[in-house]
C-alpha cells in the first residue's frame, strides 16, 4: 500500500495526520459552509457583512418560503427532472445496443465507428450549437424539453458507447459462444445473457448521465428560453440577475439546485467512481 | 413442399447472416442520433464558417472572409490568451489531486465519509460553484473582503480588474476539477499492485524516490486520465466565465467557448458565420488532444488483441 498505512508510523504522525485530517476536511468545505450558513441568514446580516459570525437570525425555512413562492424554483427543479431522467433512460437504451454490438461483433468498421463516438463525445459544443439549434428549431422543438431530451441522449450516447462497449467486452466471451452454439438468436444473447450482466455498468451510467445532465447550463440556454421549460441551472443563473445581493436568497436557490444530484452522488457513489474510472482506465 | 423448403432456405439465410447483419441492427438507433446531432453538426458548422448569417437572412458566401477578420480581433487574441492561462493552471488539479489522494489513502475512522465529502464538489453543477465564488470575491460583501482588508487591498475586486479576472474564475473552475482527479486517483492507488511496492521497499526505496519510480509509473492510467479530462475541462470551460463575468471587464476574461456563443448569440450579435469560424478553431486545437486520446486507445486496442 502507498503511501505506508498511518498505523505503521510513530504514534506521533499519527496525532498529526488525525488532526491534520479534519482541518483539511474543513478548509476544503469553505465554499460549502459559506452557502449553508448564509442560507440560514436574513438580510440584515446580508447588509451588515456578518457572513461568518453566527446567524443573527434562523431564516432557513423562510429563505426556502420565500424561493419556492417568489420565483419559479419548482418549475425550475421539475423541468430539471423532466430532462434528465428521460435523457437517462434513452443514453442507457441506446448505448447497450450500441455497446454491445461493438464490443461482441468482429467487422471493417468496427474500431472506426468506435472511434467516432468517442470523438464526437470530446468535441466543444460550440462547434455544435449552430447547426443543432437551427435543427430543433426546423423540427419545432426549440424551447420545448422534447427539444433538449434529444440532442442530450444523442450527445451522452458517445460516452455511454465508450463505457459499456469496454464493460461488455471485459465479460467472459465464452458465454455468449456457448449461447451461439446452443442456437440462441443474437437478439436473445442480447436481451437475456449480456443485458443481465450489464447491470452493474447501467447503474454507474445513470449515476452519471443524471449528474451530467442535471448540471447542464449550457445546452439549456442555448435550447431553450423562458421559464416554462428552463431547468434549475438556468433558472438559478436568471434568478441571480434579480437578485443580486440578496445572497441568502440566492444560497438556498443554489442548495436546492444541489440537493438532487448529491443525494444521488451519496446513495450511489460506489458505482458514480466505478462509473467515472472504468469507462476509461482503458483508455 | 416448394413452400417449406423457401422457408427452410429463408431461416438458413438469415441464420448464415445473422451474425453480419445484426451489429448494424443494433448500432443504427445510436449512430443515426449520434450522426445528425453531433457528427453532421460538426461539419455544418464548418461550412457556415464561410459565410455571412445573421441566422434569419440568406446567408452570403465570404470565402476565408471570417477567418480573415478573426486574425485582426484584439478580442479572439485575447479570449486564445486566456485558453491558454486555462490550459496551464488548470492543470494544477492534476499534482493536487494527486497530492490529495495520496494523503486521502489511509485507514483511519471515518475516511470513507471524509472522501465523500472531498468528491462532493465535483457534483455540483458548475452554475452553483461560480454563483459561491462570485460572491465570495465581492469586494464589500464577500467572504474574502477582511483578507483584503488585511493586506491593504481595501474594496480590490478580482472579478473586474482585467489582469485578475481569468484567475479568479480558473481557481473556481479548479475547485470541482481537484475533486474530480483525486476521485481518479485514489482509484488508481487502489489498484496498484502491492508486491511491487513492497518489493521497492526491501530493496530501500523510500519517500519520493519509491513515489517517482514505483508508484507513479503504476498511476499512468489515471494520469493520463486526468490529464485529458483536464484539457477538455480547461478547453470547454464556459459555464464558469458565463456565470462569473461574462468574459468581463471589456472581454478580458473571455474565452474562445464563451467569445463564440456571444458572437452567434448573444445580444452582441447573430453573427453565425463568425461565431462558426470561431468555434472552427477551438475544434481544430482540441481535436490534437482527441486525436492523441483516441491513438493511445487504438494501441491498447492492438495490445489487446496480440
Amino acid at each position: 500500500m502507498f503511501p505506508t498505512p498511518i498505523h505503521q508510523r510513530p504514534i506521533v504522525n499519527q496525532y498529526i495526520y488525525k488532526i491534520f485530517l479534519p482541518i483539511s476536511l474543513i478548509i476544503w468545505l469553505i465554499p460549502i459552509f459559506g452557502i449553508l450558513m448564509t442560507s440560514i441568514r436574513g438580510l440584515g446580516d446580508i447588509t451588515a457583512g456578518n457572513m461568518w459570525g453566527t446567524p443573527s437570525e434562523f431564516l432557513l425555512f423562510s429563505n426556502l418560503y420565500d424561493v419556492f413562492t417568489n420565483t419559479p424554483m419548482i418549475k425550475y427543479t421539475l423541468n430539471s427532472f423532466k430532462v434528465t431522467i428521460p435523457t437517462m433512460l434513452g443514453a442507457v437504451a441506446l448505448s447497450c445496443m450500441t455497446g454491445f454490438a461493438l464490443a461482441n461483433y468482429k467487422f471493417k468498421t468496427n474500431l472506426i465507428i468506435f472511434f467516432i463516438f468517442i470523438a464526437g463525445n470530446f468535441v466543444p459544443f460550440q462547434i455544435l450549437m449552430i447547426p443543432v439549434r437551427d435543427l430543433t428549431f426546423k423540427i419545432g422543438l426549440y424551447n420545448t424539453i422534447t427539444g433538449l431530451v434529444l440532442f442530450h441522449v444523442a450527445f451522452q450516447t458517445g460516452f455511454c458507447t465508450l463505457f459499456m462497449r469496454n464493460f461488455i467486452k471485459a465479460l467472459p466471451q465464452e458465454l455468449i459462444e456457448a449461447a451461439r452454439m446452443d442456437g440462441a438468436s443474437e437478439f436473445k444473447i442480447f436481451w437475456r445473457i449480456i443485458l443481465p450482466l450489464t447491470r452493474p455498468a447501467i447503474a454507474a451510467l445513470c449515476v452519471l448521465i443524471f449528474t451530467f445532465i442535471w448540471n447542464d447550463y449550457f445546452w439549456a440556454t442555448v435550447l431553450i428560453q423562458g421559464d416554462h421549460a428552463m431547468p434549475i441551472t438556468a433558472g438559478l443563473k436568471s434568478l441571480n440577475g434579480q437578485w443580486i445581493t440578496a445572497y441568502h436568497l440566492l444560497s438556498t436557490g443554489s442548495i436546492v439546485a444541489a440537493i438532487p444530484p448529491v443525494i444521488m452522488f451519496f446513495l450511489m457513489q460506489k458505482h458514480f467512481i466505478a462509473g467515472l474510472t472504468l469507462g476509461a482506465t482503458k483508455g | 413442399m416448394e413452400i417449406n423448403n423457401s422457408k427452410a432456405k429463408r431461416i438458413t439465410w438469415w441464420q448464415k447472416n445473422q451474425v453480419k447483419i445484426s451489429p448494424w441492427i443494433f448500432l443504427a438507433p445510436g449512430l443515426i442520433f449520434f450522426s445528425i446531432y453531433v457528427i453532421a453538426p460538426i461539419f455544418v458548422s464548418i461550412g457556415i464558417s464561410f459565410y455571412q448569417w445573421d441566422g434569419l437572412s440568406p446567408s452570403i458566401y465570404v470565402g476565408l472572409q471570417n477567418y480573415i477578420e478573426l486574425l485582426d480581433d484584439e478580442y479572439f487574441y485575447i479570449s486564445l490568451w486566456n485558453n491558454l492561462k486555462w490550459l496551464i493552471f488548470f492543470m494544477l488539479a492534476v499534482p493536487i489531486g494527486l497530492g490529495l489522494a495520496i494523503f486521502l489513502n489511509q485507514i483511519v475512522f471515518g475516511i470513507r465519509l471524509i472522501k465523500s465529502l472531498f468528491f462532493f464538489p465535483f457534483v455540483i453543477s458548475q452554475v452553483v460553484i461560480g454563483l459561491i465564488f462570485t460572491w465570495f470575491y465581492q469586494p464589500n460583501y464577500g467572504v474574502i473582503a477582511p483578507f483584503l482588508n488585511l493586506i491593504g487591498l481595501e474594496g480590490f475586486s478580482i472579478l473586474a480588474n482585467e489582469n485578475t479576472a481569468t484567475y479568479g474564475i480558473i481557481f473556481a473552475g479548479l475547485y470541482p476539477q481537484i475533486a474530480y482527479c483525486l476521485i481518479l486517483y485514489l482509484t488508481g492507488l487502489n489498484n496498484i499492485n502491492p508486491e511491487q511496492i513492497e518489493a521497492g521497499r526491501m530493496d530501500g526505496a523510500k519517500g519520493f524516490h519509491l513515489f517517482w519510480n514505483i508508484v507513479l509509473p503504476q498511476l499512468r492510467h489515471a494520469t493520463f486520465l486526468a490529464i485529458v479530462v483536464t484539457v477538455i475541462g480547461a478547453l470547454r470551460s464556459f459555464d464558469m466565465v458565463a456565470i462569473m463575468t461574462q468574459g468581463g471587464p471589456y472581454g478580458y476574461s473571455n474565452v474562445l467557448a464563451y467569445y463564440m456563443f456571444e458572437q452567434a448569440l448573444s445580444e452582441y450579435g447573430y453573427r453565425m458565420g463568425y461565431g462558426s469560424a470561431i468555434a472552427t478553431v477551438l475544434f481544430t486545437i482540441m481535436m490534437f488532444y482527441i486525436l492523441f486520446f483516441i491513438y493511445r486507445m487504438y494501441r491498447n486496442e492492438r495490445e489487446d488483441n496480440n
